[in-house]
């Protein structure tokens, strides 16, 4: 049985390969988010197409609804536009857009140029309510439900598979 | 001919300006440089996310640039270090705080170090006494010239 | 053309490590000479391919061909000579031909220098160095071909990452690689040794030197890479606990167990299974290194560009390698013998004690290190471990390691009296208390963590201060017979003395600049200064200047004391032309006692400038002392017995 001290090293050894495996899949820099299943914090920000009128998370409630979160000098967010516009002519699910960190000008521009899927998008200057919802690179989607609580968030530009199998079916039984 | 009074308001404004060139000792560059300085203690503890494992006291990515400003208003409010902290996990994460929090997850990796050590020492210890007590046939004999080697260090 | 060839010579290369990896090894298991003698020639083969690869790299970047695909993403055609070279490992592809260059260069540096080893033990290591060799040549050829091509190739490059367009990047991956690798020495002699049976005081004097100037290149590669961030990055800092800088930490802890753990089994031919294990541990780290780098597991400021596949491959490798070592060792280990006596107080114990220390610091990096990883891999979250998790762990570890390192040196092997040891070393302790509470009030304020680190520095040259003095007048005071005595010093007992006190410069470097250093932000418009502990910063301005392949802002800083201009400081703002980043260049007046460290922030209403001054004390001790521990180890490698021995051959 002495000879079942030497056998540590490699003991040791299958544990940490084991782990450095496992990391091979994940994402070092993605940074979860604690607000799933908490609900949206407070905010109230002017639209972006009429900054007279505010809209604030009270009057949202009661719905079932979407932030994306956007900016006019985003790339990434150019790739997942066009799937969002598209989506947006298809679903009941009103899409709201966070204009993060953007001068009002461009970002009406942006929209005009590549489309508005957006019921209403809302003007964030300085970042704040961005870093409210815990916002770090944009674009980033979040899922809202009735009550006000958060139930998902997509970090990154949206892609059909994350459409069609993650959101799609969660919606559906948030609606339902 | 130039009045007196023209004169006086001339040299006056003379005066202002060359008042104006003197180098002063220059201001720090924030207007509270103790509130600063606690901004940046506690800045650096906390993770920019949107950088490859920097501080948010040393990026100069917009991002860190906010939460700094938060965290200057959160003092400026008359908040404390640790309401700071509780609202950066709040919005992202133990992942943003560098200090890993004392909690159940990570006790292995704070007390780890320390266990490491006494069941090293005490390991060695034990083989060493129990080594010590041996005959001296379990053991190779010494050599004659090998304890006085001058080479050997 | 020439990427041809070098790519051809990869191949060829894999060919002779191959036959490097088997042959010989065979040979030394059923007694063929004939099988044997390949290795010496191989070897020398193998290094020739490796070598015209690289020089093919290095002229395909000189020559800035862009039709190589690492050669367009790495340069450009602005960029300067000395930088085109250093771009050939600037990035994950040819570094891991520098890491192969290096490998074969070990490789036949111990074909040359091992004459006096019994043939089969030569066949062995140069084997084992062969099968490491064939792995990397097939990570490169398989996954990481520096030869690739673009077609069509483009007219200008990317650039090189303008942090890495600077002279510390020229020579700090050289020097680490040349550690980390060499590394791979010892571990060759480790498994060598295991197969043959013949793990012995003998094997560990052979080890002895190889391990000491991997170790010393390898603390000269760190050093490099601290140093260069400090003056590079702008932020004043020098250490960052990020996990590459622990990847090279780790194998740097372990290798010094490892020199010290060989001289208990060189004297007392015992815990020869335990220094086997450390030697194989060593190169483990160094390969565990390799893949916490360019895998992509773990989030760093120096990761390389990576993809999935050659981090299962490293993956693949490490497992090979490191499982095929450790199996070996299960099997091996236990026929070993337990070698001569000593006793529970002795030289020999303060020297596993030091190594239970070191391996434990070890332990703990890779802990801290890992910890986010598993913890994730687990499903349990993501969290990070930081800087002030490392210094609040490692701290505290040091401290009895360094008083360690203050009794050992004086202890006598196998049996120390402790209570004459406590007597010769109460002057150390006298001195390092009194030192460090006069230190810190010369500093101008005493402060608990700042002495008790300069106690721990001064204990140490204390110690040494002891062991000199009982060097050189064993019998009391006899300055006539001083000179011949000190010069009867081994040199390796010179180097393991000038070496420690490195680690008490080094200590002081740390404590003095972490405890006292002082820093002033502040805004400046022309003609302004701020004065900061006594020496004056006066801003004459912005210059606009034009750079081979960027523009910049520089500031005009100088700066006085008592009315002295002593230096002129020249802070920049750039922006490369090629990638556009804005990148802080700090201006840095480096003294024997403390440095002048300007950098230049933003711009702000009124023209006026926000400047960041520091005066950092003592900071240069910090890589002071990492010279003197590699000087160290040069002086103990230089011994007579090591060159007997090599000259007894001739």
């Amino acid at each position: 049985m002495k000879h079942v001290r030497y056998l540590v090293p490699m003991g040791i050894l299958l544990v940490l390969l084991y782990f450095l495996r496992a990391g091979l899949n994940l994402n070092p820099k993605e940074v979860p988010s604690p607000l799933i299943g908490k609900p949206a914090p407070e905010f109230s920000l002017p639209r972006l197409d009429q900054p007279e009128q505010r809209i604030s998370r009270a009057e949202l409630r009661g719905q079932v609804w979407m932030l994306n979160v956007w900016a006019s000098w985003c790339v990434a967010c150019r790739q997942e536009h066009p799937l969002l516009v598209q989506y947006a002519k298809q679903s009941k699910v009103p899409i709201y857009g966070l204009n993060y960190k953007d001068e009002r000008t461009a970002g009406i521009k942006w929209l005009a140029d590549f489309g508005n899927p957006y019921t209403a998008s809302l003007s964030d200057r300085d970042g704040r309510v961005g870093i409210d919802f815990g916002v770090y690179g944009v674009p980033e989607t979040f899922v809202i439900d009735r009550d006000g609580v958060i139930r998902y968030k997509q970090i990154g530009p949206l892609t059909p598979e994350v459409l069609r199998d993650t959101i799609e079916p969660l919606l559906k039984e948030l609606n339902s | 001919m130039r009045s007196l009074l023209t004169r006086l308001v001339i040299s006056l404004a003379w005066a202002l300006a060359c008042g104006a060139c003197i180098a002063a000792e220059a201001l720090p560059a924030s207007d509270n440089p103790a509130l600063e300085a606690r901004v940046m203690k506690i800045s650096s503890e906390l993770r920019c996310l949107v950088c490859q494992n920097e501080t948010i006291a040393a990026s100069h990515a917009d991002l860190a640039v906010d939460l700094r400003r938060q965290v200057r208003e959160m003092l400026q409010n008359g908040q404390n270090e640790q309401q700071v902290i509780d609202y950066m996990t709040a919005r992202y994460g133990d992942f943003v705080l560098y200090r890993p929090p004392f909690k159940a997850l990570t006790a292995l990796l704070w007390i780890g170090p320390a266990v490491m050590v006494v069941v090293g020492l005490g390991t060695l210890f034990v083989v060493l006494r129990r080594r010590s007590r041996l005959a001296d046939d379990a053991f190779e004999p010494d050599d004659k010239d090998a304890p006085n080697d001058p080479h050997l260090s | 053309m020439i990427p041809e060839i070098g790519h051809f010579s990869l191949w060829l290369a894999l060919g002779m490590a191959l036959v490097l990896g088997t042959v010989p090894l065979v040979g030394a298991q059923s007694g063929r000479a004939d099988f044997m003698a390949f290795a010496r020639p191989i070897s020398y083969l193998l290094f020739f391919f490796v070598a015209l690869a690289f020089a093919c790299l290095v002229a395909s970047f000189v020559g800035h061909d862009f039709s190589v695909r690492y050669v367009a993403t790495n340069s450009n055609t602005a960029l300067p000579l000395q930088y085109r070279i250093a771009g050939v490992w600037g990035g994950h592809e040819g570094s891991l031909l520098l890491w192969v260059q290096m490998l074969v260069l070990w490789t036949v540096a111990v074909a040359l220098f091992s004459r006096h080893l019994p043939k089969e033990v030569m066949a062995r290591i140069l084997a084992v160095m062969g099968m490491v060799s064939v792995g990397f040549l097939l990570f490169m050829l398989l996954t990481s071909n520096p030869f690739d091509r673009l077609f069509p190739a483009p007219l200008e490059g990317r650039d090189l990452n303008p942090l890495l367009q600077d002279p510390g990047m020229v020579i700090h991956p050289p020097m680490l690689y040349m550690g980390y690798v060499g590394f791979s020495v010892a571990f060759a002699f480790a498994i060598a040794a295991l197969i043959g049976g013949t793990l012995d005081a003998t094997w560990a004097r052979w080890t002895r030197p190889w391990t000491t100037v991997a170790w010393m290149f390898l603390t000269i590669g760190i050093a490099l890479g601290s140093a260069w961030a400090y003056y590079e990055l702008g932020w004043g800092g020098w250490w960052f606990w990020d996990p590459v800088e622990n990847a090279s930490l780790m194998p740097w802890l372990l290798g010094t167990a490892l020199i010290h753990s060989l001289a208990v089994t060189e004297k007392r031919n015992s815990f020869k299974s335990w220094t086997v294990l450390l030697a194989i541990l060593a190169f483990s780290f160094s390969l565990l290194g390799t893949f916490l780098v360019r895998s992509g597991v773990l989030s760093s400021v120096h990761a390389f560009a990576t993809d999935p596949l050659r981090g299962q491959f490293i993956l693949a490798f490490l497992a090979v390698v490191v499982g095929g070592s450790f199996s070996l060792y299960a099997w091996r280990a236990p026929e070993v013998g337990i070698g001569k006596r000593f006793g529970l107080w002795s030289k020999e114990s303060a020297l596993l004690g030091n190594n239970v220390l070191l391996v434990v610091a070890a332990l703990a990096v890779m802990l801290g290190t890992l910890y986010p990883l598993v913890i994730d891999a687990l499903g349990m979250g993501k969290i990070s471990v930081g800087p002030p998790y490392f210094d609040a762990v490692f701290m505290p570890l040091m401290a009895p390691t360094v008083f360690l390192m203050g009794i050992g040196p004086l202890a006598r092997w196998k049996h120390a009296e402790l209570p004459s040891l406590a007597m010769r070393l109460r002057w150390a302790a006298a001195v390092a208390i009194a030192g460090a509470l006069l230190t810190g009030a010369l500093a101008g304020e005493i402060r608990l963590v700042a002495t008790l680190g300069l106690v721990m520095a001064y204990w140490i040259v204390g110690s040494v201060a002891t062991d000199l003095w009982g060097r050189v007048h064993p019998q009391g005071l006899d300055w006539a017979q001083a000179p011949a005595r000190l010069r009867q010093i081994p040199r390796a007992l010179a180097g393991m003395m000038l070496a420690h006190l490195g680690i008490a410069v080094f200590c002081i470097g740390v404590v003095m600049v972490k405890a006292y250093e002082v820093e002033s932000d502040v805004k400046m418009s022309v003609g302004d200064s701020t004065t900061v502990r006594g020496y004056t910063f006066i801003f004459d301005g912005i210059k606009e200047l034009k750079g081979p392949n960027y523009v910049a802002a520089q500031g005009q800083m100088r700066v006085t004391r008592d009315g002295q201009t002593i230096a002129d400081l020249r802070p920049e703002k750039r922006i490369y032309r090629v990638q556009q980043n804005p990148m802080t260049e700090a201006a840095i007046d480096s003294g024997l006692t403390r440095d002048l460290y300007v950098s230049l922030g933003e711009q702000v209403e009124g023209g006026a400038w926000i400047v960041r001054v520091y005066v950092k004390p003592f900071i240069d001790w910090i890589w002071f002392g990492c010279l003197f521990m590699a000087l160290g180890g040069l002086l103990a490698v230089s011994d007579r017995r090591y060159r007997r021995a090599a000259g007894a051959e001739q």
